[in-house]
């Protein structure tokens, strides 16, 4: 049960997928040690089907959410029992005691969830995690740091409830004692990193999961010894769906030295009964055709703010945070329950110092709210006011400012704004939320000159890192008709400058700034659209000013 | 209970394990940073560090771990005073920590049972001469990072709230770990560390089967892995010793003393930090080797992990800190 033949693993059909997510439960069940399995479904009778499946894991099970706190995760002051008995009563964690989590809407859990619980994973004591992500888009997924901790990742979205077919009940006991006894010939280790490393799997974990699988595989079956068709299973369940490259591409040949690779090719011909070429195969036949495309879109969305802003914290709007001790006023809310909680253990001395009976809860005894709220974002626009620009578009140039100030302005969102020509850059406004003042420095903007692209960037970045230290989240838009002819050092020099534009652009993207390229030219121009690839940006060439349609696009790409 | 994972049998990361050495062997150094991807064994070197640090004495069951019967505070309330060997005390601060248990607060059960205001020392005080370990310090909450920064600073810690007024000695190593894709550190705070060191997985299939394999026997012939180690570890540790007792006689040469000031001239790192945790790296690190004389080697050897994040921020300079101080080392120093 749970095991098709050896062609079914090799075709991403949807029972066979089925199949692979009940089989790599039932390995779960059998060592605590791979921590755990990432599912992700949208709530829904296939779920539902798996969910139930959850059974076969031993121990207590615990359901949480992101938004779970601290206290109810690792224990705290138990307050009603603590005031009924007049006795310091511990309420226990749910961490407290090895057993199995499972985490509803995975992919809203934040970094610091995600670390507790990587943490605890992480100390060995035997729990286990269930992550449910029921993200819709392909950037709504697990936090990182939590799916590298756990050993599996099923996708259960395709499949149709006709598929999950029921399986019959397991029990692992006999296989817990089993794996004891299973061991492993020295070659698999090799073989396992081996294919890892071609898959561009950096962590050490994946491997050492896989070894983990592998023998629980080989418990499962009741086999004395891991043999290929338990590490064929282990590379399919652990290393499929961590891999972030396809053997052989070029990628790969810059990361893996040359000798490394005969080495590999030798290693396999001699000892193993199933060789790597055969593992790879089967490990690519499961990896979908867009592999390429799906990890380049990741990583530019890394650590990227999204349109909102990031995270800061405050106290009155946004996701609650445990409460602090504060004092009232400023608009801050009283956290009622928190601030008994402080008082409640003075409450024998206090009454015996006033000798008054009623509840006494004093100034320091006050617990402040405090909430998580998106930060404002500032706009930076980089303004061309070259030659060229001044002679043709600059004015289209101001309309769309404008237009994109308005937008600003229905965000409540700063702007700054920074314009270069001739031979340098400068900040015409610095971050600010007066619009009025913005758009009377705007129509003043005077124009002439070369290019300076690469001082205008610089410029820009310094605004946008000085306003990431204030807490606010910049995005850069740069307005400019074509190529750079000044460089850096002020020299008229096309080629230079075209080579300094790229090496700040890179330098913007390494900071994780957003940015923005309008194109103002009549014709669009590759170098700009090259840029805009090189900072990570959207590209929106403007050939003809249509306000309404340059509206809505500048609205899609920041919104994002 | 299964000891953590031996430090010798960490497979490569040299700088890492070359920073951790050199506080056990100077504790004045101030602790280690260890920034890098997700799996490269961070976590797994700090709780190892803890079995391989030499034992201390002090007085049995005192909160602060005090080397003197004198030095007990009044609020340990210890009738009988005792010195005893301890291990060095390695402390996790994880990051859901509420400030009352890192400093210490009032102790509920007593206040409730009892109605007497007494002290419940925190993780600080508990750190005291020891560690204190903080995994994932990228993410650690601001209110905590600020509380330390000042404990770290001061070496004491003093506690006002809740009616009570307590102050103890807090004197640790601290030493932090995190993955710099999900935060940046403050500045302020990443002064407090002594060395940083960056670590990556090893790109040599070699190293990474051997790493796997010592993984998979630890977890599973345990015994035979540990005492295989644990002898390697107790060799590393008679090494801190002598090291400890080469550092006092070692010397150092005006000449070096004007190499390291050159050198920090030349990277423009903030404040004299610098310049004095280099000089203490290089002195342990030619103490470790049972060098009798401080030389330039010395200092270049340590100059990036003392250095690398005391820089400022450069955001026109693609190049890591790391190369950048290696950078300058070359011109400066040659």
């Amino acid at each position: 049960m749970g095991r098709g033949s050896r062609g079914s693993w090799k075709k991403p059909l949807a029972e066979a997928v089925w199949h692979r997510a009940v089989l790599a439960l039932q390995l779960l069940a059998i060592d605590p040690g791979l921590g755990g399995i990432a599912v992700r479904a949208r709530s829904g009778p296939v779920r539902d089907s798996f969910s139930a499946l959850l059974a076969w894991l031993p121990g207590v099970q615990h359901r949480i959410h992101p938004a779970v706190s601290d206290e109810a995760l690792f224990g705290g002051l138990d307050l009603s029992a603590t005031l009924a008995t007049g006795a310091f009563v511990q309420e226990q964690g749910l961490l407290s005691r090895p057993g199995t989590l499972v985490l509803t809407m995975a992919e809203r859990a934040t970094t610091q969830l995600a670390a507790r619980l990587a943490m605890t994973l992480d100390a060995g004591h035997a729990h286990r995690l269930v992550a449910l992500d029921e993200g819709a888009e392909p950037d709504e997924m697990l936090n990182p740091k939590l799916a590298e901790r756990l050993a599996f990742a099923v996708d259960l979205s395709e499949i149709s409830i006709g598929e999950a077919v029921s399986v019959s009940d397991f029990d692992p006991t006999a296989a817990i004692t089993h794996l004891r006894q299973v061991t492993v010939p020295d070659d698999i280790c090799d073989q396992l990193t081996r294919i890892a490393a071609q898959f561009g799997i950096d962590s050490l974990r994946a491997p050492l999961f896989a070894l983990r699988a592998a023998k629980a595989h080989a418990a499962l079956l009741g086999k004395m010894t891991v043999d290929a068709d338990d590490v064929e299973i282990a590379c399919l369940l652990v290393l499929a769906h961590r891999a972030t490259q396809m053997p052989g591409s070029d990628e790969e040949e810059q990361d893996t030295p040359e000798p490394e690779q005969n080495e590999t090719e030798q290693d396999q011909s001699d000892t193993l009964d199933l060789p790597d070429e055969m593992l790879l195969e089967a490990i690519k036949a499961m990896l979908p055709d867009n592999l390429l495309e799906r990890i380049a879109a990741q990583k530019a969305r890394q650590g990227k703010g999204s349109g909102s802003g990031a995270a800061r914290k405050g106290n009155r709007r946004g996701r609650p945070m445990p409460s602090r001790a504060g004092r009232l006023g400023d608009g801050a809310r009283i956290d009622i329950v928190a601030t008994l909680r402080a008082a409640a253990p003075w409450q024998t001395i206090r009454k015996q110092a006033s000798g008054r009976d009623s509840l006494q809860v004093r100034s320091e005894d006050i617990r402040v709210k405090r909430f998580e709220e998106k930060s404002d974002r500032l706009l930076v626009f980089t303004v061309d006011a070259s030659g060229s620009s001044a002679l043709s578009r600059l004015a289209e140039a101001k309309g769309a400012i404008e237009l994109l100030l308005a937008q600003a302005y229905a965000r409540r969102d700063h702007v700054a704004l920074v314009s270069f020509r001739g031979t340098e850059a400068e900040v015409l406004l610095p971050p600010t939320r007066s619009l009025v003042q913005t758009k009377r420095r705007l129509a003043a903007l005077p124009g002439g000159g070369g290019t300076p692209l690469a001082a205008g960037i610089v410029m820009a970045l310094e605004q946008a890192i000085a306003a990431t230290r204030k807490g606010l989240t910049p995005t850069i838009v740069i307005l400019t008709d074509g190529r750079a002819n000044v460089a850096l050092d002020g020299a008229g020099n096309r080629v230079q400058a075209a080579a300094d534009a790229q090496r700040m652009a890179q330098t913007v993207r390494s900071q994780r700034i957003d940015a923005l390229v309008i194109d103002t030219g009549n014709r669009p121009e590759p170098a700009l659209s090259a840029l805009a690839q090189t900072l990570g940006a959207i590209y929106l060439p403007m050939p003809r000013a249509d306000a309404a349609r340059l509206s809505q696009s500048v609205a899609a790409a920041l919104e994002d | 209970m299964k000891h953590p994972f031996p430090f010798s049998a960490i497979v490569g990361q040299a700088e890492m394990k070359q920073a951790m050495i050199l506080t056990a062997i100077d504790p004045s150094i101030g602790g280690v940073l260890v920034f890098g991807d997700r799996g490269t064994g961070k976590s797994t070197a700090v709780r190892a560090l803890a079995a391989l640090l030499p034992p201390i004495m002090a007085v049995q069951g005192c909160p602060v771990n005090s080397a003197k019967v004198a030095d007990v505070p009044d609020w340990a309330m210890l009738d009988e005073k005792t010195l005893v060997e301890m291990p060095t005390p390695v402390v996790d601060l994880p990051l859901g920590a509420t400030e009352d248990r890192v400093t210490g607060a009032l102790d509920i059960e007593k206040a409730l049972t009892k109605g007497e205001k007494a002290f419940q020392p925190g993780l600080l005080a508990r750190a005291n001469r020891g560690y204190l370990y903080i995994d994932e310090v990228n993410l650690l909450e601001d209110h905590i990072v600020d509380l330390l920064l000042d404990v770290a600073q001061s070496g004491e810690n003093v506690v006002e709230r809740e009616g009570l007024s307590i102050r103890h000695p807090a004197r640790f190593v601290l030493v932090g770990s995190g993955n710099p894709e999900e935060g940046e550190l403050r500045p302020q705070l990443l002064d407090r560390f002594g060395l940083s060191v960056e670590v990556a997985s090893p790109k040599d299939i070699a190293t990474r089967v051997d790493v796997i394999k010592r993984r998979d026997a630890y977890e599973n012939d345990y015994t035979a892995f540990m005492l295989r180690w644990q002898a390697e570890d107790a060799a590393i540790r008679d090494q801190i010793l002598t090291a400890r007792r080469a550092l006092a006689e070692l010397t150092t040469p005006d000449k070096t003393l004007h190499d390291v000031a050159e050198l920090c001239l030349a990277l423009g790192s903030d404040g004299l930090r610098g310049e004095l945790t280099l000089l203490k790296a290089a002195r342990a690190y030619a103490a470790w080797r049972n060098d009798t004389a401080l030389t330039r080697m010395h200092v270049k050897e340590m100059a990036p992990m003392a250095l690398r994040h005391r820089l400022r921020r450069d955001p026109l300079d693609e190049a890591g800190s790391g190369t950048r101080v290696a950078r300058i080392v070359e011109e400066t120093l040659g």
